[in-house]
């Protein structure tokens, strides 16, 4: 009798205790708040994401100062194995056994869709930074997701707009065969129609592709100025390499990267990758502040300095954590809400807003890369030529046709 | 003039784009083909030790300044040791077993080896260039053909050709193959049968990284260059039939071919093309087209 009594005034207290804590942490579920980065970690897209996104994610934190705060915040990573399924599996077995609030980064629209759809269903927050297609925010859009750095169409908007008004209007696209590739292929397409160019071509080649040579050749006969290659990661890096060594740019015709990371440009080689232009959201040498982080960043990650991708997720994740804090709850649906009511300000984008649709508004750097004789030290690979102003860098809402907008 | 809608000049350009490829199938499928036949160990490790050739042509002008030249020689020998190593302290306890096997322990091998690599140099891959004799490009009239893609066709003929002949035609090759079918009888005769199948895999492995060395300038210098590749090159041993040195070869380039081909008429297919064919193939002839049932 006596160890009934003992345990049940045991009992009482820690519900006690646990009631306490709670309401400190306002409605912060089984008060730990679970950071899920949902990645590549061992494939084409691992170095311009993966592990980085993770340290990006774990900065944020610890510079939000959640420890502090008396927030608690766990991060965890895992491999997507860019496979819809495999990342929609995991999506659900996180939020459903894992208790994680928030999922960000998911470089591969088609994974990033997937998971956004599994978002919603359960009410919890998708916050992209890998992923390009600008339908995140446009058909696909949902209350629960937050488009964070750049998108296919403000890619198309920034690279191609800028080689159609200097002369290269006819194009052949090569386009890596899943959701990124048509996204950034059509809204490419559009930009060059609109400013009065045409497409002659297209191929469509599989994720992870070894040798373009035979699609190079196609590119070749088909007389276009621009090849516009509609791929990223290594599928870009291999396509470039490939297009010097067919002679591609000596014959006259132009390539032009629509998705260029910052690694992209160090697994080249200065050499191979010089005076190809770019467009991105985010260059580590910008700013004090920027450099400041990618200083901190490449300290911790085999030196490979921060792509717009890792910028990103941090930003994300300081922002979610800000707004947990201002509305002192971690429901995925009222936090994303919170998100978006309030202005976005942090070291690497600066002074922001995110959109109805979820689409995050910052400005956007049409770079150029440096010659090897330019640059200074190693990661001094690009020059910003121009910059997008933030009202100008993404779709207009309008047209998107986000159904959460009318 | 016009075959199936493809001008035939570009058709010409893609069958040599194709046989290209099929050098490297071939390069590699014959390595395999060789470790299969004499050892019959399923070498799953072939990929990584590909990848290794390529890192240690990389590794050799970044850390040591040893151009590309020095590296095709030095680099097989390298990753050959590193092989005869594997192959003395591992694969010999394996050989009274079941192939799964060395089929498990190679893969888990390929597995470790990459991984070690993805976690020191990434997974972007890293910068390779082609060697000044070699660059720059012919104009064949229906195509540019870069110097160094030319280069790849004749070396890999000739490596693939004078490995089938020791195999086939010396009194090496003869020894060889006397061991596969009754080691003890050679071993009678005076032979060192552990040291000729020791070295049959170095040389294999060998062979692999010497495809490396020859990959390495035209695709990027990753971690995981040989994981992709290894399952098509299995596809090809497969089609050709197990353990036969000239189907490997013959198949290597078929297949190039067939799949350049197939990057015109519908690419989004051409990675897939393979393995239909080896479907196809294995339904109606079992053992390979150019394997002898046993």
């Amino acid at each position: 009798m006596k160890l009934k009594q003992k345990l049940r005034a045991t009992l009482l207290a820690a519900s006690i205790a646990a009631i306490g804590a709670t309401s400190a942490q306002a409605q912060i579920s089984d008060n730990v708040i679970k950071i899920g980065v949902l990645t590549d970690m061992s494939s084409l897209y691992t170095d311009l994401s993966g592990k980085g996104s993770e340290l990006a994610a774990k900065m944020a934190v610890e510079d939000f100062g959640a420890a502090k705060k008396g927030m608690k915040v766990e991060v965890i990573a895992a491999d997507h194995q860019n496979k819809p399924d495999v990342g929609s599996n995991l999506a659900r077995q996180w939020y459903d056994v894992d208790k994680v609030d928030v999922i960000v980064d998911t470089p591969n629209s088609g994974v990033a869709l997937a998971v956004s759809q599994v978002t919603r269903e359960k009410g919890k927050a998708f916050l992209v930074s890998g992923a390009a297609s600008a339908d995140l925010t446009g058909k696909a859009c949902t209350p629960n997701t937050i488009h964070w750095t750049y998108d296919t169409w403000m890619l198309a908007n920034g690279t191609g707009q800028a080689i159609v008004k200097t002369g290269g209007d006819s194009w052949f696209f090569l386009t890596a065969d899943y959701a990124f590739g048509h996204a950034l292929e059509r809204d490419t397409e559009a930009v060059v129609l609109k400013n009065g160019g045409k497409v002659v071509g297209k191929v469509r080649h599989p994720l992870n592709t070894q040798d373009f040579s035979s699609f190079l050749l196609q590119a070749q006969a088909s007389k276009a100025k621009i090849v516009g290659l509609a791929n990223a990661g290594g599928d870009t890096t291999n396509s470039i390499k490939q297009a010097a060594e067919f002679g591609i740019v000596k014959g006259g015709q132009n390539l032009a990267g629509l998705l260029v990371f910052l690694t992209d440009v160090h697994a080249l080689g200065l050499q191979t990758a010089q005076g190809l232009i770019l467009t991105e959201t985010f260059y580590w040498d910008a700013n004090p502040q920027t450099r400041a982080f990618a200083k901190r960043f490449a300290a911790a990650n085999r030196g490979i300095h921060p792509t717009m991708v890792h910028a990103g997720v941090y930003s994300a994740v300081l922002h979610y954590l800000k707004a947990i804090e201002a509305g002192k709850t971690d429901d995925g649906t009222k936090v994303v809400a919170q998100m978006k009511s309030m202005p976005t300000d942090d070291p690497l984008f600066g002074k922001g807003s995110i959109r109805q649709d979820g689409r995050k508004i910052h400005p956007a750097y049409l770079v150029e890369v440096k010659k090897p004789s330019e640059s200074k030290a190693p990661w001094d690979y690009h020059k910003i030529r121009a910059t997008i102003p933030a009202d100008q860098a993404f779709r207009p809402m309008s047209e998107g046709g986000c159904p959460l907008v009318k | 003039m016009e075959i199936f809608g493809i001008p035939s000049q570009a058709l010409f350009g893609q069958l040599l784009i194709g046989l290209i490829n099929g050098s490297f199938y071939a390069l590699l499928s014959l390595g395999l083909a060789v470790i299969f036949g004499l050892l019959n160990i399923i070498n799953f490790t072939h990929g990584a030790q590909y990848m290794l050739g390529a890192f240690c042509a990389y590794l050799f002008l970044d850390k040591l300044g040893v151009g590309y030249w020095w590296s095709l020689l030095i680099a097989p020998v390298v990753v050959g040791v590193t092989g005869v190593i594997i192959e003395r302290t591992m694969l010999s306890k394996l050989y009274k077993l079941d192939h799964l096997y060395g089929l498990l322990l190679t893969f888990g091998l390929a597995l470790i080896i990459q991984g070690l690599f993805r976690n020191e140099f990434g997974s972007s891959g890293l910068p390779y260039r082609i060697p000044q004799e070699l660059q720059g490009s012919q104009n064949l009239g229906f195509m540019f053909l870069p110097n160094y893609r030319a280069w790849v066709i004749v070396v890999s003929l000739v490596v693939c050709l004078a490995t089938w002949y020791v195999i086939e035609r010396t009194k090496l090759g003869a020894y060889l193959r006397a061991a596969t079918e009754n080691p003890q009888l050679v071993q009678a005769f005076g032979i060192n049968v552990p040291r000729m199948i020791t070295l049959t895999y170095g040389f294999g492995v060998a062979l692999a990284a010497f495809a490396g060395v020859m990959a390495a300038p035209i695709y990027q210098v990753n971690p995981l260059m040989g994981a992709d590749l290894i399952i098509v090159v299995f596809a090809v041993v497969v089609i050709g039939g197990m353990g036969s040195i000239m189907g490997a070869i013959v198949t290597g380039f078929g297949l190039g071919i067939i799949e350049g081909l197939t990057k015109v008429f519908y690419p989004e297919a051409s990675n897939t093309v393979i393995f239909i064919i080896m479907a196809i193939v294995l339904m109606f002839k079992p053992a390979g087209l150019f394997g002898t049932q046993k």
